[in-house]
């Protein structure tokens, strides 16, 4: 228990480190007290948050399956060398249209100039995940920032960051994704990332504002101040982890929302560019070839099985990390 | 009431202004309005230098705001540097069969929410509730896109095997300038309602059942059902009033967002709607057509905010604006 040292640095308000509290005391309260009630045969643990946190998301069944197939899906996506039977861009004329078969591992069919749409989406699972990530962190971190320094310093800052996020939210963000990507972003994932993070930030922004607020009036905030720690050390250090649990809530289903939009920006045209394989552009595939369902069916489902596994993980870990915030259950 | 009214209406201006400036400056900068013709052949190098003048081009990006902002209001929206033809008439035609198609979906989506929400919350845990509430998860999870083009080659591929045809799968009439209401129309415009129609479901059937089972566990219901009023009349006349509350709101947020997601329905379907000219126009490069379509979303947006606000303080008198 590293916060033994630091008593001002549990705080009793949810959602992390509240029962810290009580494990930091039983752990001061002594080796002594321990020792002699495994003496006794009883067996005393000391658990974090985090632990509590840990078992309630092992007990949801529905977020831990959908995990497993996560884990499964994106391992496919992160190992696409290995595991697929061919190059994304392998061209065989021969074998242009193929429905799906297992002959030659074709388990997806092949596409208008024969290129393997198995090895095709297993490319564009690894792109989506590229994008997906990359736009929950980047968009994550601005979300902290903005909403870190929004409610720490309240005031005018507070208010000219908060309208600006207003401003944010009632932008076309579809069509204005669509401008940049057309005009700045063809082609490379990462650009199109960055783009996709500048609409991601909002809700976090604002969420991480509002327990800024209430928690730089705890006592324990007021006990760091006069201990000397300045307004860096008492964000990040004391404030910030009271967060961590919406923040990787948000951040999870953030990946899901990410997924989707830069599939719909490749689908149209304006995200991704071929040849990089996104699954987007692969439906867009389908598209042309309106008689070759497979060209349409097995990308659609895999961008549903992604982001749906995402959303129930995404639902578990709110379950687990965030009681308060806890929505009637499905 | 009206003060407050009075002030978000205000309120909603300089937020327009703030993002149409925005927009602005980004589509400038980040696109040259006069690139196609530049490389249009018959097009001179004085036309474009006199065009470049007409049109202020030469001057840095906030003056020029400044002039396309009167260009708005006195020359309804100008003129497209692209095709050269004003953007007001195709601006009023497209938005006109956008917004038949968005408000017939989220009208159909409401009230089917509405009534899946009640009768799921009613009968927690049942099979009708287990059976929406994955349906839910499906709709969350589904590219819009792909719902469309599923639609669209399953209707496609009935005509092509049997010649029945049930809905059309692109397009807006048969004969060019077919009437707004009639047969052909709505074969035309299902499909599009349909898909914008499930994903808006999916989000209301959710939201009106957690509203139920929030207003189900209040004390008051307790009370009409202890005083022994018949199980309908408390459903009826004291949760679902109260429930519909939220809904209206999400509903109101949600026409305004979807309104922008048109965009890619409308692209698939070809349907002559607002996203379909903006697509268009966006291919083409027309920096002036899309900064319209960008003022008249926004505005949207701004409007259906708006309307959520003063419905939520107009339905909910425990809500106070001095």
């Amino acid at each position: 228990m590293t916060e033994v040292g630091q008593p001002h640095e549990a705080s009793p308000v949810p959602p992390l480190t509240g029962a810290t509290v009580g494990a930091a005391a039983l752990g001061t309260a002594g080796g002594s007290a321990i020792d002699s009630t495994v003496e006794a045969g009883l067996e005393l643990k000391v658990r974090s948050q985090w632990s509590y946190a840990r078992s309630r998301f092992l007990r949801h069944r529905l977020a831990m399956a959908s995990l497993i197939a996560l884990i499964v899906i994106f391992g496919c996506g992160i190992f696409a060398n290995y595991i697929a039977p061919y190059s994304y861009s392998t061209i065989d004329l021969t074998n242009i249209l193929h429905p799906p078969t297992t002959i030659a591992h074709h388990y997806f069919g092949t596409d208008e100039i024969g290129r393997d749409y198995f090895s095709r989406v297993i490319y564009g699972i690894r792109t989506s995940l590229e994008v997906g990530v990359f736009v929950a962190f980047l968009s994550s971190i601005m979300g902290l920032i903005i909403g870190a320094v929004a409610g720490y310093y309240r005031g005018w800052l507070d208010n000219l960051l908060m309208r600006f996020t207003d401003l944010v939210l009632t932008l076309p963000a579809l069509a204005i994704l669509l401008v940049a990507s057309a005009l700045l972003g063809q082609g490379s994932q990462w650009r199109v990332s960055i783009i996709l993070a500048f609409f991601f930030w909002t809700q976090l922004a604002r969420i991480v504002r509002g327990i800024f607020l209430s928690l730089r009036e705890k006592e324990y905030v007021e006990a760091a101040k006069a201990a000397g720690s300045g307004d860096l050390r008492i964000m990040f250090r004391h404030i910030l982890p009271n967060t961590l649990g919406p923040v990787i809530v948000n951040g999870t289903l953030a990946v899901a929302t990410a997924i989707l939009t830069e599939a719909a920006l490749s689908f149209l045209g304006f995200g991704i560019r071929p040849p990089t394989p996104s699954l987007g552009v692969l439906v867009a595939g389908g598209e042309a070839n309106p008689q070759q369902w497979w060209l349409t069916i097995f990308p659609g489902l895999t961008i549903v099985l992604i982001v749906l596994c995402i959303n129930f993980v995404g639902d578990g870990l709110r379950d687990a990390l965030d009681p308060t915030q806890r929505r009637v259950r499905a | 009431m009206l003060a407050y009214i009075t002030r978000r209406v205000l309120y909603s201006i300089p937020v327009l202004v703030l993002s149409t400036f925005l927009s602005f400056v980004f589509v400038s900068y980040a696109g040259d309005p006069l690139a196609q013709l530049r490389i249009t052949p018959h097009i001179s190098q004085q036309t474009i230098q006199n065009l470049t003048h007409q049109y202020h081009l030469d001057q840095p990006v906030p003056v020029r705001y400044w002039y396309w902002v009167q260009d708005v209001f006195e020359h309804k929206l100008g003129k497209s540097l692209v095709t050269l033809q004003p953007i007001w008439p195709d601006i009023t035609r497209t938005l006109g069969h956008t917004l038949q198609v968005v408000l017939t979906a989220e009208l159909l989506a409401l009230v089917l929410g509405v009534i899946v929400g009640i009768y799921s919350a009613v009968r927690q845990y049942s099979f009708f509730d287990y059976f929406f509430t994955s349906f839910s998860f499906l709709g969350y999870a589904m590219p819009v896109f792909w719902l469309a083009l599923l639609l669209q080659i399953a209707f496609t591929d009935i005509y092509l095997r049997w010649h029945v045809r049930i809905f059309y799968t692109s397009g807006l009439n048969s004969t060019a300038g077919g009437s707004a209401w009639s047969l052909d129309r709505l074969q035309h415009i299902a499909l599009p309602v349909v898909t914008l129609c499930v994903i808006s479901f999916a989000l209301y059937s959710r939201f009106m059942r957690a509203s139920m089972l929030d207003v189900l566990n209040t004390d008051y219901v307790r009370t009409a059902r202890a005083k022994g009023l018949p199980e309908w009349r408390v459903i009826m006349g004291h949760v679902f009033r109260n429930a519909l509350i939220p809904i209206t709101t999400v509903a109101a947020l949600n026409i305004g967002a979807v309104f922008g997601g048109a965009i890619i329905t409308e692209t698939i379907f070809t349907l002559d709607g607002i996203g379909f000219y903006f697509f268009n126009r966006l291919s083409a490069l027309d920096v002036y057509a899309v900064m319209a379509y960008l003022l008249v979303t926004s505005v949207m947006i701004v409007l259906f905010n708006l309307i959520a606000d003063i419905l939520y303080g107009f339905l909910d008198p425990r809500i106070r604006y001095d």
